[in-house]
């Protein structure tokens, strides 16, 4: 009671003025408040530089530089015999067409009134790609008919010419590149207000097969994408049908056991295992082991069956449980057994949320990149397409995720450009499948 | 007859097994109700048996043919001729690809079946003949070679024929008696069910099987390694440096620098997701309006899905490049290259903060709003709610977050491949390259080392380590979490 008659200090606050206490505690409210939209922003704008930095990088990646020229195909050069028989005319090399190329560009800038540099049409050679000798060599061979014509070929241009274009390569940076020279850059120029030398959308960075090191400009991610499509199959054809037939058995006929305790706590700890690891279980088991061919997209597909699983069961059984229980009460009521419940009732009610789970399951598993580094999916060039749908499973083949590594790993720049135009691929195929689980989601799920 | 003719047989015994059970379980009753289940199942019962134990049967046998036949074969190969386990692998692998060459130059007609199976080594040229054919051979092929090859070839032709007389055999005694048994009185239905069940199980198993899988690959490989290379030295060795020309001897692999590595960058990892992730998680859960929240929480976590080598490249690529320019020469002169601590971890850390912040997310979501109430009614601001009462009561459901990213920083593998460097260094300087765990198993796997040198075997106890340590990370984390989630339930 003294106390409260005592007149203090403090008698003056007033509820109406804040006082200094209350300032501090609502400017820590406001701080804090500050912090979490901080957080936010700053992981937003993690997400915008990563995706701006892909999509600036990625996308010249899709153009490329090509060379329109006439190349003249004399008959004495490349059919000596005249009878265009193929076996015989096989035997010319690309060597014995890259002077035709040489010959035809300077014919090309004498036409149009450039002045060369150069005492010998070999020196223009470094503008054009190194695959230009074989583009001709194929069409040669796909079409005897055109020797002894003069034809107009659309030919690639070498990467340093095509990154001159895109900016990638300046006149400083080639002054120390044996690859290229100013002159060739100067005639380049020349070439492009002339509409000779255009960059246009290239088709054979999506569909074509990878290249050797020293030719960026004609590789592709075409092959690694089929080598892919084949590892998803096995993803599909085995995780699925495994996948809920367990998810299955522990939701609906499982007791409570040490089976059941057992395969619960496995199930949980493989989704956390690190993928390497499954990689490491690929290479003892399927290649070592059973001797599986190496690099072939078959394994692959195992290993990833292996990592994606986890993730299918948990998806799959959260769908089970949520189908009510009075569905499975009304088809054993009508006297359904408990399989015919699961399988005529339970389960196509739950199969929306199943496929939605085991879509991104998949999407997953197609970004996956480290278990396939380990069953020998880098380190070679994929060139060649499957000639037979088992051969698909079989023959040795990248994947999407491994090819960009492939090319994220080459010396040359020329490779990162193509190495984020692979991404985007890749993230666009992921999207596709993001988007398609969405819609499948938003088109079937039920509220029961 | 190869394996895939003899499951195509017991495939189409299988449907003409569906076909007959059915037929007869119809015949054996005058009226179809009579039955005691519905006429699929009788078919469907012949079928199983058809089928199931035959393929079965067929699986086992495939995998257990070449390990007898090897073993009878290993005999052949005199004692003399070889050191070590390895080196009779390596002797085995010839017959085998010497025998698989006189299959090839049999179908394409090089070779009689005959002249196969009589051939000896001094009166022709194995290799030549078999490089006529188009299977390259590394050696000249030496006689007990051949022998072997020989007799591999003869052990695998009668195991082949065996096994479809069986099989067959097999198959057709599960058709024939489902189908004598098949009549309206079968509980034909309770049959099938009980396959199916068994079906499922297995399918549960696959589970059990990976893990047996993973530890026995990573065990068995490890206890090699350590037969070849000193475990002490393994362990507390401070150096890293595999010999790539010779086999072991000068090769140092201690994992101390490894371990050092993957710690540091995981560490810088988490001081990045962790505050960013946590205080979303805050923000999000406790202050955003619902619009916010259905905007940014989908966007974060649009980086979870964003496959690790698009985080590998952006290290390399952006984040390296960006540091350089502050760190590097031309700012303040501590980086000297894009590849380091740093890049790759901050890297990570992005990657990570979805993972933190929905987990956390989640977690303070499942305090109870009494909680809240209560501390409101006392007169605390809304932050200081979040921090004297929400955040203690789910800080233990936040460690184990934290204890779970921290386990997918240790085992991430692209993003340190490509951003972290290779060099195994002992450092405390965030802006000097190291490496990690990971990327030394990939490097030391990938390429064409043999899988009998120390230098290949060391990434299997480097798997074995990442596996221990992620492991009971998780298990930690989960038990925490679990612990957590059931007082508030």
């Amino acid at each position: 009671m003294t106390d409260a008659t005592q007149p203090t200090a403090r008698s003056k606050t007033s509820l109406y003025a804040t006082d200094a206490r209350t300032k501090r505690r609502n400017a820590a409210e406001k701080r804090f408040r500050v912090y979490g939209i901080v957080a936010i922003a700053t992981g937003l704008v993690f997400l915008v530089v990563l995706l701006a930095s892909i999509v600036w990088n990625g996308i010249p990646a899709f153009t490329q530089t090509f060379v329109t020229i006439q190349v003249e195909l004399p008959e004495e050069k490349l059919d000596k015999s005249g009878e265009r028989d193929l076996e015989v005319m096989k035997k010319v090399s690309t060597f014995g067409y890259a002077p035709l190329i040489d010959n035809a560009l300077a014919a090309t800038l004498e036409a149009n009134g450039i002045d060369s540099p150069f005492s010998k049409n070999k020196d223009l050679r470094k503008i054009m790609s190194a695959s230009a000798a074989a583009q001709v060599r194929d069409a040669v061979l796909a079409n005897p008919e055109i020797v002894g014509t003069t034809q107009e070929f659309r030919l690639l241009t070498s990467s340093r010419v095509d990154g001159y274009l895109k900016g990638r390569v300046t006149r400083d940076s080639i002054a120390r590149d044996k690859n290229l020279d100013a002159e060739h850059l100067d005639i380049v120029d020349q070439l492009r207000d002339l509409g000779v030398v255009v960059k246009t959308f290239n088709w054979d960075f999506i569909l074509g097969a990878d290249a050797s090191e020293s030719r960026p400009e004609s590789a592709g991610l075409g092959v690694s994408m089929i080598g892919s499509f084949f590892m998803m199959l096995v993803v599909l054809a085995l995780s699925l049908p495994i996948g809920v037939a367990a998810s299955i058995y522990l939701e609906e006929f499982a007791t409570q056991n040490r089976f059941t305790d057992l395969v619960e706590v496995n199930i949980s700890n493989l989704a956390a295992v690190p993928s390497i690891v499954f990689g490491i279980l690929g290479l003892a088991v399927f290649i070592q082991f059973a001797h599986l061919p190496s690099s072939a997209p078959l394994v692959g597909g195992l290993v990833l069956t292996l990592m994606t699983l986890p993730t299918i069961i948990i998806s799959t059984r959260a769908s089970l449980k949520a189908v009510p229980p009075s569905i499975r009460e009304a088809a054993l009521g009508v006297g359904a057994s408990k399989m015919q419940t699961v399988f005529h009732h339970v389960l196509p009610l739950a199969m929306p949320g199943i496929l939605t789970g085991t879509i991104i399951g998949l999407a997953q598993a197609l970004g996956e990149t480290a278990p396939l580094l380990l069953i020998g999916m880098v380190g070679f060039i994929a060139s060649d397409a499957p000639d037979t749908f088992v051969d698909g499973f079989l023959s040795p083949n990248s994947a999407m995720p491994a090819q960009i590594y492939e090319w994220a790993k080459r010396a040359d720049p020329a490779y990162y450009e193509r190495a984020w135009g692979g991404i985007i691929i890749l993230l666009v195929f992921l999207m596709a499948m993001n988007i398609l689980a969405i819609m499948l989601r938003r088109r079937f799920e039920r509220r029961w | 007859m190869s394996p895939l003719w003899l499951l195509i047989i017991i495939l189409v015994l299988a449907v003409l097994g569906f076909m007959f059970g059915r037929t007869r379980a119809l015949a054996s009753v005058d009226d179809h109700r009579k039955l005691h289940s519905r006429p699929n199942y009788y078919g469907a019962n012949v079928a199983m048996l058809a089928f199931v134990p035959a393929i079965l049967l067929l699986g086992v046998w495939l995998v257990v043919q070449p390990i007898v036949v090897n073993s009878m074969v290993s005999h052949i190969i005199p004692e003399t001729s070889y050191e070590d386990a390895g080196a009779l692998n390596l002797i085995m692998s010839d017959v085998q690809r010497v025998a698989d060459g006189l299959d090839t130059a049999i179908e394409q007609g090089a070779l009689t079946a005959n002249e196969a199976r009589t051939l000896g080594a001094d009166s022709t040229d194995i290799r030549d003949l078999l490089a006529g054919v188009g299977v390259a051979l590394g050696s000249n092929v030496e006689p007990e070679v051949l022998t072997a090859a020989q007799r591999y070839r003869s052990l695998s032709s009668t195991g082949a024929w065996f096994m479809t007389g069986v099989i067959l055999l097999i198959s057709l005694a599960g058709f024939f008696y489902a189908y004598r048994q098949t009549s309206g009185a079968l509980r034909a239905r309770n049959r099938v069910e009980t396959g199916i069940l068994w079906l499922l199980i297995a399918a549960a198993t696959v589970a059990i099987l990976t893990t047996i899988g993973i530890v026995l690959s990573l065990f068995f490989n490890t206890v090699e390694f350590f037969r070849l290379y000193p475990a002490r030295e393994f362990f507390t060795l401070l150096e890293w440096a595999p010999s790539f020309s010779g086999r072991g001897g000068a090769s140092k692999l201690g994992i101390i620098p490894l371990l050092w590595g993957t710690f540091y960058i995981s560490l810088v990892a988490l001081l990045v997701a962790v505050p960013i992730g946590l205080f979303s998680a805050v923000y999000l859960s406790e202050y955003a309006s619902k619009r916010v929240r259905s905007y940014a929480k989908p966007l974060l976590e649009v980086l979870a899905g964003i496959p690790t080598i698009v985080y590998g490249l952006f290290a390399l690529l952006t984040v390296g490049p960006i540091l350089m320019t502050v760190f590097g020469d031309d700012g303040l002169g501590w980086m000297g290259g894009g590849r380091a601590v740093m890049t790759a971890g901050v890297t990570m850390g992005v990657m990570l903060i979805p993972f933190v912040s929905s987990l956390s997310d989640d977690i303070i979501n499942a305090v109870p709003q009494a909680m809240r109430d209560g501390s409101y009614g006392l007169g605390a601001t809304q932050s200081e709610t979040v921090r004297k009462v929400i955040l203690p009561a789910a800080l233990p459901g936040i460690v184990g977050a934290i204890l779970l990213a921290a386990s997918r920083a240790i085992g991430e593998t692209m993003i340190v491949v490509l951003g972290a460097g290779a060099a195994a260094r002992l450092s405390l300087n965030p802006f000097e390259a190291m490496t990690t765990v990971t990327a030394k198993i990939v490097s030391q796997l990938t390429g064409d080392s043999d899988f009998a040198s120390p230098e290949a075997l060391v990434a299997f106890a480097l798997g074995m380590t990442l596996f221990v340590v992620t492991l009971g990370l998780n298990v930690l984390a989960l038990y925490i979490v679990r612990k957590y989630r059931e007082q508030y339930e």
